[in-house]
């Protein structure tokens, strides 16, 4: 695996997190009846910054939750590896709320269809956005995020490699060489 | 991860690691039967086909229910009102039902040894649901996790079985799956009712109940299977209660918190009173909600292994 770019980095990817907060905040007009949904596992420890932005800016802390979307998933049929399923962690009901799902890499589209379906088993909530740290694009559903952190051109055998704090020890985006070609 | 094992006929050599996956990705399946939709799309397409020769209440609604939550098609076959009756073949049954293209077979049957043939004439993967005085591996595995739920481990776990041990497969299962598990497993009753060379396997025997109670971190009180001629073994019920039923007397002359596991269906006031049964120390219908858990787990792991 070689890198080819390194796209956001440490700094980059704090003011990233604020910028993404206070479109939130300024698009749901505070944070009455938000929940902020991370999907595992990266986009957990995302929604979790962003939820730590927001409380700081509005001094109100949105709820957060946890999506594992292991059991919805369209490709058990053609993966080589069986996925490893987790728990769920919405403690609350989202019926009537706002969610706001947060993932990683915005690619296929296929995760956010799975999560939609995920989310429909546990209520029925008012609206559903989407916020992404990178829209690398290459989609294969009609599906669009409410706000993206960096839209990055991709070629389909690079792949985007977003490293946290929380499980890899530095923040930043990086733009890889797949190891798989023609994927 | 994905399980070394293709079917689940016993819990005998089946690795650690594979016990593990079981036991965690069950959790997974347990908060989604907390959920007002209790159903996922995970098995949308495959055709299970429960083949249950003997009967059986809570295995069969517990497997059915967990294909149903997977979104699994299911088939229900049982030994009456089908063509057995006709004198048709185990073997020809099976053939017919695998032409009819399956995935997936749960099977329970009086002979010990059927699941393991199964896995010789179909290509389906099988799960035994209990096969005779051999094994029922659900029933251990859904044990195992309401006991590592309520205690956080089951390495070092001190287990007695008590009850008729020679005609049960749970109490196989249990001592198969719990020494995989690192955990001490024992067993009580009269001699009657306890296989020879037991201690073989590394079970300890104990004949006083009140000595099994006071050295345990839990007890998996079996039912007395009257339909298993366990009649021939005790000469009443009623002897049988008093020297191993589990009274309310005897848990409080013990000054320890104790599990108590039942696999059900209970025999009040034969293996355990009522008192007992439904007080504060046995998870019985946890155990019930959480073999639903189990056997989602299970489907999953072997559905969608690769």
């Amino acid at each position: 695996m070689t890198i080819k770019a390194k796209i956001i980095d440490e700094i980059g990817f704090g003011r990233t997190i604020t910028r993404l907060a206070h479109e939130i905040v300024e698009k749901n007009k505070g944070i009455q009846d938000v929940v902020i949904i991370g999907m595992r596992t990266r986009g957990e420890f995302i929604a979790k910054r962003i939820q730590e932005k927001i409380t700081s800016i509005e001094s109100v802390s949105p709820e957060l939750g946890i999506l594992d979307v292991t059991l919805y998933r369209d490709d058990f049929r053609t993966r080589l590896k069986q996925p490893e399923v987790s728990v769920t962690n919405i403690s609350i009901d989202i019926t009537k709320k706002h969610i706001v799902l947060v993932d990683d890499v915005l690619y296929t589209g296929r995760t956010v269809r799975a999560a939609l379906d995920a989310l429909m088993d546990l209520g029925r909530p008012n609206s559903i956005q989407l916020c992404v740290l990178v829209d690398r694009g290459h989609r294969e559903m009609p599906i669009i995020a409410d706000f993206v952190g960096k839209s990055i051109p991709t070629s389909i055998n690079e792949e985007v490699k977003v490293r946290l704090k929380e499980i890899d020890e530095e923040d930043g985006v990086y733009l890889v060489e797949s190891p798989k070609k023609g994927l | 991860m994905s399980l070394t094992i293709k079917h689940l006929i016993g819990l005998h050599g089946v690795p650690s690691d594979d016990i593990q996956t079981i036991l965690d990705t069950a959790k997974t399946f347990r908060e989604v039967l907390e959920r007002p939709i209790k159903k996922v799309p995970t098995l949308q397409g495959k055709t299970i086909v429960n083949l249950f020769y003997e009967d059986s209440t809570r295995t069969r609604i517990s497997f059915e229910l967990a294909e149903k939550r997977l979104s699994a098609d299911t088939i229900n076959f049982s030994k009456s009102g089908s063509s057995t009756k006709k004198g048709e073949t185990f073997k020809d049954t099976i053939r017919n039902i695998e032409a009819m293209k399956v995935d997936m077979i749960v099977v329970r049957h009086e002979s010990a040894g059927v699941p393991q043939f199964l896995t010789r004439i179909s290509k389906a993967s099988i799960i035994n649901a209990g096969d005779g005085r051999h094994e029922h591996p659900t029933q251990a595995l859904l044990d195992m996790y309401s006991i590592r739920e309520r205690l956080g481990k089951l390495k070092g776990l001190k287990i007695c079985v008590i009850g008729d041990i020679a005609h049960s497969r749970v109490a196989l299962s249990n001592i198969f799956g719990l020494q995989t598990m690192g955990a001490q497993v024992s067993v009580c009753g009269p001699l009657t009712m306890i296989p020879q060379n037991i201690e073989s396997l590394g079970v300890k025997i104990y004949t006083d109940i009140s000595k099994a109670i006071s050295e345990n971190d839990v007890l998996n009180v079996l039912r007395i299977q009257l339909e298993r001629k366990a009649g021939t073994s005790i000469p009443t019920l009623r002897e049988y209660h008093n020297y191993f039923g589990i009274t309310a007397e005897r848990i409080e002359k013990n000054n320890k918190d104790i599990l108590i596991l039942h696999p059900g269906p209970i025999n009040r006031g034969v293996e355990i009173t009522s008192e007992v049964a439904d007080g504060p120390y046995q998870i019985i219908l946890d155990q019930v909600t959480n073999g639903v858990a189990i056997r989602m787990s299970v489907l999953y792991l072997l559905g969608t292994r690769q």
